[in-house]
């Protein structure tokens, strides 16, 4: 192991160790911390300007009630529109990955080479070039300013990420397995859904948390892409809001957790699965 | 007879299964991510503001972009963000080495140094706009408790684009560390034992044993974190929307500006190719290494 395991060290040291690790996470996580007590400070607060000191009063319902008042705000309305966009396009995206990543893993055809790195250059492009045309593409199609267009554009996009990704865990599968499935006389259909989906299912969960936090943050898209409240996910909906709330620095900051917390549960429920997803498996040497 | 249709049977299975497999993700891949590549290479040869008919224009777009004042403080500021953002990888791989450690609530601290990178970049703009406020920022704050005039970074031609960079630092080193704490774990043991045998310890152990194992977190640490940067936009848009006077402008949101403010499609067509180029020496690297790998 390295550095020096510190429990080789001296009773020092090993002291030290622990207030610095404490020190640097206080730091390291301040930011969170402010926006999470700003988030429950009332407005007295707000006014005097005591926005780094302890809250003189805790408005933590009144704040997130207000946030998420139909009546006051569409903040509900954009958290709902983030969900119906993430979800489906998760779902289809992980999908057609697989079935992509299984061919281009399992048969050996032509230009197989080509058409997987065809994946892995789109994934990387920056994505503003897509822009013009893609919008220019909804509007002839009259789903611009539609959660349909955020929701084909996130599955296209992140299809190229996906298959890259199911690709490669796809190939480190022991071979054998669709060969005995093949002889006992399953269709090719029959091998990816009875074979192939359930030994990848780990990797299809490191893949799903982490298309859901890229696509639920996406910013870029949303902006270009919708306008109208109906439309608009809660990244685009908050940088809205907060002309609105100008000042009210404890609602932004209420409006700003609620917009964190889908994807920070997420992590922490699932976080074998999305170091697993982040690292490609593992940092492969 | 019956085998051998089940033979044909076979067979054209396997000729059709990649074409129906691959058909779903080809079409909307194509049609959203790589045909728009080549649509928008052709449109930055146009005049056209969106509506109605494309003029072509040739190269004037390009001739324009090179002699824009703009272009070159995006481009410039584009390379700032390039060249410091890679401050991420080896901020990430201290951070790493330091909390690689097996002492009690490490699981746990560990989670909560990477978790700002799962925080949406509109959160994180918006925090440290709020940390930069000269009136109400905890910065200010800090300034005047010594006595000084609090700058407001955000509005300053000359700091806003390094007080963007160092948000993006935060959420960007987190995603680094996690990486080199993934490369540490599954670190060669013996290797190590070997190398303290032979004496090494410290910078040296760090740069001739550990460092040549991270290799693999190093290269995707680095390829990330370089595409991340050429792409720069929430931040921008979130915390200066290119200004004081364009001044923190990258790329990327000068193209924005050109095609959706300005109704100039082909211009910031031209802008989204050069950025596209750049980019293609890096993609270029990546699979080059990819496709190696597949040999």
């Amino acid at each position: 192991m390295f550095p020096t395991p510190i429990e080789r060290t001296t009773v020092p040291t090993r002291v030290v160790y622990r207030v610095a690790l404490f020190v640097l996470l206080i730091l390291w996580l301040l930011p969170m911390v402010a926006i999470l007590v700003t988030s429950v400070r009332g407005n007295a607060d707000i006014i005097s300007g005591n926005y780094w000191g302890w809250p003189t009063e805790f408005k933590m319902f009144q704040n997130y009630a207000e946030v998420f008042n139909p009546a006051r705000s569409p903040m509900l309305q954009y958290f709902i529109n983030s969900v119906i966009i993430t979800l489906p396009s998760v779902f289809m995206a992980i999908f057609f990955s697989a079935m992509a990543g299984y061919t281009l893993a399992i048969h050996r055809f032509r230009g197989r080479i080509l058409l997987y790195a065809m994946f892995i250059a789109g994934n990387f492009v920056p994505f503003q070039i897509l822009m013009i045309p893609v919008r220019t593409l909804f509007a002839n199609l009259d789903l611009l300013d539609t959660l349909w267009a955020l929701i084909i554009f996130h599955t296209s996009f992140q299809i190229g990420f996906a298959t890259f990704f199911l690709r490669n865990f796809i190939a480190d599968l022991p071979m054998a397995l669709v060969e005995s499935a093949r002889i006992e006389g399953a269709t090719e259909m029959g091998v990816f859904f009875r074979v192939i989906m359930p030994l990848i299912r780990p990797a299809l969960a490191s893949l799903g948390v982490l298309l859901f936090t890229f696509i639920w943050n996406d910013f870029f898209w949303a902006l270009t892409l919708v306008q109208s409240d109906a439309a608009r996910p809660i990244t685009f909906g908050l940088q809205a809001l907060r002309g609105q709330w100008s000042i009210s620095w404890n609602l932004i900051a209420a409006g700003s957790v609620i917009a964190a917390i889908p994807s920070v549960v997420v992590f922490f429920v699932l976080q074998r699965q999305f170091i697993a997803g982040l690292t490609f498996g593992g940092v492969k040497e | 007879m019956k085998k051998d249709t089940e033979y044909r049977w076979l067979r054209l299975q396997f000729t059709l299964a990649p074409v129906y497999f691959l058909a779903p993700a080809f079409l909307l891949f194509a049609v959203f991510v790589l045909w728009p590549v080549v649509q928008s290479i052709w449109i930055s040869f146009h005049e056209w503001s969106g509506f109605g008919e494309m003029t072509w224009v040739g190269l004037q777009n390009y001739r324009e972009l090179f002699s824009d004042p703009d272009f070159h403080i995006s481009l410039a500021n584009n390379i700032r963000w390039l060249v410091l953002m890679l401050l991420a990888p080896v901020g990430g791989l201290f951070i790493a080495l330091f909390l690689n450690q097996n002492v009690r609530g490490i699981r746990m601290i560990k989670s909560l140094f990477f978790f700002p990178f799962v925080i949406n970049l509109v959160v994180i703009g918006l925090i440290f706009s709020w940390f930069y406020n000269p009136d109400l920022g905890l910065l200010a704050a800090v300034f005047r408790a010594f006595g000084a005039k609090p700058i407001p970074i955000l509005a300053n031609e000359h700091l806003a684009t390094y007080g963007i960079i160092l948000a993006n630092l935060w959420p960007q080193t987190a995603y680094c560390m996690i990486l080199y704490l993934t490369g540490l774990t599954s670190m060669n043991a013996q290797v190590i034992e070997a190398g303290r045998i032979d004496g090494a310890f410290g910078w040296t152990m760090l740069w001739n044993v550990v460092l040549p194992q991270l290799r693999g977190a190093t290269f995707i640490a680095v390829v990330v974190t370089v595409i991340g940067a050429l792409r720069s936009f929430d931040l921008i848009a979130i915390m200066t929307s290119g200004g004081p006077w364009g001044s923190s402008n990258v790329l990327a949101y000068m193209m924005y500006q050109e095609s959706l403010f300005n109704f100039r499609m082909g211009y910031g067509a031209s802008i989204a190719v050069i950025l596209f180029l750049i980019m293609t020496v890096f993609i270029t690297f990546f699979l080059r290494s990819v496709v190696q790998n597949e040999r």
